[in-house]
């Protein structure tokens, strides 16, 4: 499986997504800075965790209008799988390529602790590898967590099996817990928690390493 | 020409921001705010004179980067 990860002035969990891709898949990801208009075709596209653009304006709005985000985009509508995790997450909401939007925690604390989730659709290709397995933990790290979009989007996201994780308990403020969706297509996740920081005993756990695993062998 | 473009977020959505101030305003001893609610606050200086055309612009701007329309309304005055 070949992938890249997408870099921007800000990136700050760039190396953790290229160190878990490579430990899981056996390749070095192709490393992509947020200038460029093209790159190789890859199998994976990862936006990974930080402060892209120092969060000015939105989290995620500058980066959203990128150059190289106008590929990631074309390619995601095209079916590539494509991960956002934290700041990645936020990035997606901003393009409108994920439903809804993540804004500034409800208790304004900035979280940082393990936390339990609730995995609710093992159908996809991120969430395959969690059948049988109701309650994984990983470690979040945000200030800007809380996930909004408005009632009739939720119950779709709901109704049609986007909503991929759950938080067990109220960390930020997000409407119904939610911590992580899907697109329509299933081909796109965008979630708040960091698997790619629970990818190995050493680090606390491997409930992470089962994503990128399920991608790795949904692509055969 | 002058746009001044006020970005606030939308009835309904959670300002976990202007309720700190609301808290704070009234741990100091103000009394009589029953809400307060933060958003921003963007001038531009635009080149364009034609007051039609300049906000037909500065709303696309508002609609693709200023404001994230899923949670925020925006206010355009030209001067």
């Amino acid at each position: 499986m070949k992938s890249a990860v997408i870099v921007f002035p800000g990136s700050n969990c760039d190396r953790d997504l290229a160190v878990a891709l490579e430990k899981v898949t056996g390749n070095k990801p192709l490393m992509v800075w947020h200038q460029e208009y093209d790159f190789d075709t890859v199998d994976f596209i990862g936006l990974p965790g930080g402060f892209s653009y120092g969060d000015y304006l939105r989290c995620g709005a500058m980066s959203a209008r990128s150059h190289v985000m106008k590929e990631v985009i074309k390619r995601a509508n095209d079916g590539v799988p494509t991960f956002g995790v934290c700041n990645g997450f936020q990035i997606l909401t901003e393009t409108g390529v994920l439903p809804g939007a993540l804004m500034r925690n409800a208790n304004l604390h900035f979280v940082c602790k393990d936390v339990p989730m609730t995995v609710e659709n093992t159908d996809s290709i991120f969430t395959s590898g969690y059948a049988g397995k109701r309650e994984i933990t990983v470690p979040v790290a945000h200030h800007d967590g809380n996930y909004y979009a408005d009632h009739e989007t939720l119950d779709r996201l709901e109704g049609e099996g986007q909503v991929a994780f759950k938080y067990t308990a109220d960390i930020n403020g997000a409407q119904r817990r939610i911590a992580g969706v899907l697109n329509k297509r299933g081909n796109v996740l965008g979630m708040m928690p960091h698997p790619e920081r629970m990818i190995e005993p050493a680090l606390g756990g491997t409930d992470g390493r089962i994503l990128f695993e399920s991608v790795l062998n949904s692509l055969g | 020409m002058k746009a001044r473009i006020h970005v606030t977020l939308k009835n309904g959505v959670l300002d976990p921001q202007g309720k700190a101030i609301e808290h704070a305003l009234s741990n100091m001893g103000f009394g009589g705010v029953e809400e307060a609610r933060q958003g921003k606050y963007i001038e531009l200086d635009l080149m364009e004179t034609d007051k039609e055309k300049a906000h037909a612009s500065v709303d696309d701007m508002c609609r693709k980067l200023i404001a994230n329309t899923v949670i925020e309304n925006y206010s355009i005055e030209l001067e």
